[in-house]
């Protein structure tokens, strides 16, 4: 099994050039996806819509935007996502993050913070309803039969009727089943307080070494995916990328060195059972040594191989969405 | 310099104006759909693309509407993929003034802004009550006499935060109370263009008071100067000149070989709009009761409209008729006089196309309108998706532009400037 290969873009840049620029580059590299970086309290551009600027400009990559669950409307997420993964043809994923931040809580000003288990609770509340919605519509709704008139077979839509502590959803969804059926969910977790409460299918984690990382795949639910994120200055001269590493610190492993170097270290994470990696890249030409130079020295060592599956969920070996009212309705 | 007429176009919406039973109808939801209108907008030079928004499917005997197009992507997310294969289109989005934050959406709006080079334009909508509530957090909070004041409210807020550009604010309000720090530099408009479609007094002031352009429902002459009049002599009470609020009509079209063959091809166009099912349908809404066991084919109910404007037969949708019961009555003496049947006098009533007939009739229309000041341009509805532009674009815009009433190249890069605004 060789690893699944993503990248982090943390720019905050408003220039839709800077975005094309990089995206492209993971693009051509065949990296299994990027996620892009948001939060309500940051200068930066919204992520949703910075991913769905570069969808119709790349072919393989796939699309993880950051959207808040806290303050948001879940039915605005649900179609936001699904029209990602309408207009990228099936690439559009989710990373859910929760805002425990006053400051961002006093921007959109409806209420006060709640704590981090309330926080976990509505967020998980959040991806049910995101992913009900997305089940909304069964993949056939959409009938045009001009004998009877009717444009859809409103039988195969459903109400959600989700009702929860935090809000509720009637449902269905305004935007028909994405192509992906379900679109790919993830979170960056760092303790087991969300593992067995969100249902996502991959796990951003920031294990130190091999042995951490073991130890994270083992306590994370079977059937998860798990990326362990790596910060990554790189540079054909070790003493370089030392050097531009200065005192940086990190949630995640800080990686300082050669391409080659890097691919010993992901070589050496590997057994620990992991899907995929998914490298932050340290500073600027970071990103551009990463798909000329490292991705190359993983294919040589059969480390990583580009994916020919068109979906993201293909990619990573996700099972095919099964739609949920369309199980229980045949049952 | 005669007037210069501002085109747009509206991706076919969720009502019986898109012909989803023709062979040549495509998707209303791939990509590659909105990709062609735009495409073809921006061929055609026009100022703008233009983009609804859903919060609930309709409903119509409690049942999910299914006789017209369903479904459609998610506004903003749709506008960001298009900035990315058009260069100069306007891109403009509605988006509901209730069921958005206003952090958010002028986030959302600066991000979209600057991603597509100064390209962005909300058309700010309020709804209110129950039913779309049901789908967001707060549900049916707002009352029907708030709606405008939240609206006001919120452009207010939004103008507030992108003038900070990316700095401090604090805005206290009857609706919103937030503060903190911006997080988008000044976007290139400055302020994305803002468009309002409501048409009572309440929205034509909120409109005079802080809209750019109009997206208004007055297409018949005499109506439309009159609304055009109503609007602008509003706008001194505001410091604003007249030219500083665009009065833009969405209008349909037919075009043919002659003014027969375009007769023929919107009577054939309307015979697809009203199937014998959504004739029913459409009448149901005058009559606000089940009619389902009437023939489209016969006659029309002796009985009067039920008047319960809390509990309408179709929910979704923004109420169409002010008295029921005179229209019901103007529609039975029509039938009776015309010898019509339910479907016919459907067809005869309800969204007639506005301009039928050669190119050169066409354009001479058009321009009349924008020289007599009915309007200073027109939002393009097409009945097909995704090609329903393309005969306007290839024969209408030519002759427009030949009369030197509209744009042969882009002039200007951003949105604001296509529309001569400040």
């Amino acid at each position: 099994m060789t690893l699944r290969i993503a990248v982090a873009l943390e720019d905050a840049s408003f220039a839709a050039a800077d975005w094309i620029d990089a995206v492209r580059q993971a693009d051509r590299a065949r990296l299994d996806f990027v996620t892009f970086d948001d939060r309500f309290g940051r200068q930066g551009p919204d992520a949703v819509l910075v991913a769905a600027r570069v969808a119709p400009l790349t072919r393989h990559v796939g699309l993880i935007p950051v959207a808040t669950t806290t303050h948001t409307e879940p039915f605005h997420l649900s179609t936001s996502l699904a029209t990602l993964d309408h207009v990228s043809r099936g690439r559009a994923g989710w990373q859910v993050r929760v805002s425990a931040d006053p400051a961002e809580a006093a921007l959109l000003g409806r209420r006060e913070p709640l704590g981090a288990d309330e926080l976990l609770a509505e967020a998980a509340d959040a991806v049910e309803v995101v992913r009900r919605l997305w089940d909304s519509w069964e993949d056939d709704a959409i009938i045009k039969d001009v004998a009877t008139g009717r444009f859809i077979d409103r039988d195969k839509l459903h109400y959600i009727d989700f009702d929860g502590t935090y809000f509720s959803v009637k449902g269905p969804s305004i935007v028909p089943r994405p192509p992906q059926g379900q679109p790919v969910v993830a979170a960056l977790t760092h303790g087991p307080q969300a593992w067995e409460r969100l249902d996502v299918d991959v796990y951003f984690v920031t294990p130190a070494d091999v042995s951490s990382a073991a130890g994270f795949v083992r306590r994370i639910p079977a059937g998860k995916l798990v990326f362990a994120d790596i910060v990554a200055f790189l540079d054909a001269d070790q003493e370089a990328a030392i050097r531009r590493r200065g005192a940086t610190t990190s949630d995640a492993a800080v990686f300082a060195g050669t391409p080659a170097e890097l691919a010993d270290l992901i070589a050496g994470w590997q057994p620990a059972g992991i899907a995929g990696i998914r490298l932050r890249p340290g500073g600027p030409g970071d990103l551009a040594t990463i798909t000329a130079d490292l991705v190359p020295e993983l294919r040589r060592r059969g480390l990583f191989e580009p994916s020919t599956a068109t979906t993201l969920r293909e990619r990573l070996g996700l099972p095919a969405a099964v739609n949920r009212y369309q199980e229980a309705a045949r049952a | 310099m005669p007037k210069q007429i501002i085109l747009a176009a509206h991706f076919p919406g969720v009502n019986n104006t898109t012909v989803w039973s023709d062979p040549d109808s495509g998707s209303q939801i791939d990509f590659s759909s909105f990709e062609h209108l735009a495409r073809t907008a921006e061929r055609g030079r026009f100022d703008f693309f233009f983009l609804a928004e859903g919060l609930r499917l309709r409903e119509q005997r409690g049942l999910i509407h299914d006789l017209d197009v369903v479904g459609r992507p998610d506004t903003l997310t749709v506008l960001a993929a298009l900035a990315a294969v058009t260069e100069h289109l306007g891109l403009a989005g509605t988006l509901n003034a209730t069921f958005h934050e206003p952090y958010e959406l002028a986030r959302q709006l600066a991000t979209l802004d600057h991603l597509s080079g100064g390209r962005a334009a909300w058309n700010v909508v309020t709804s209110h009550g129950a039913f779309f509530g049901e789908n967001f957090r707060r549900g049916g909070f707002l009352d029907h006499a708030d709606r405008y004041r939240r609206a006001g409210e919120f452009i207010e807020a939004a103008r507030t935060l992108w003038d900070t550009d990316g700095g401090d604010f604090a805005i206290r309000s009857s609706q919103f109370d937030i503060h903190g720090r911006f997080g988008a530099p000044r976007s290139p408009q400055g302020h994305p263009v803002i468009l309002q479609a409501g048409d009572s007094a309440q929205g034509r002031e909120l409109a005079a008071r802080h809209a750019d352009a109009i997206f208004s429902r007055h297409h018949r002459l005499e109506d439309a100067r009159q609304f055009y009049r109503d609007v602008k002599d509003r706008l001194p009470a505001y410091g604003r000149r007249p030219d500083s609020l665009k009065i833009i009509p969405g209008v349909s079209y037919v075009l043919g070989d002659t003014d027969a063959d375009a007769q023929e091809k919107a009577h054939h166009i309307r015979r697809q709009q009203v199937s014998p099912q959504t004739a029913i349908l459409l009448l149901e809404q005058l009559w606000n009761q089940d009619l389902s066991a009437y023939d489209p084919d016969g006659p029309l109910p002796t009985a009067d409209p039920v008047l319960d404007e809390d509990d309408t037969i179709i929910k979704g949708r923004a109420g169409m008729f002010p008295d029921r019961i005179r229209t019901a009555n103007e529609w039975r003496a029509l039938a009776e006089a015309k010898k019509l049947s339910i479907r016919d006098l459907v067809i005869e009533v309800t969204g007639r196309q506005n301009f039928i007939g050669t190119a050169a009739r066409v354009a001479e229309q058009l321009d009349e309108y924008v020289q007599t000041d009915a309007c200073d341009g027109f939002i393009l509805v097409p009945h097909l998706t995704p090609a329903g532009l393309d005969d306007f674009v290839d024969q209408v815009v030519p002759l427009l532009q030949e009369r030197g009433v509209f744009r042969t190249e882009y002039s200007s890069t951003t949105l604001r400037g296509h529309l001569g605004l400040a």
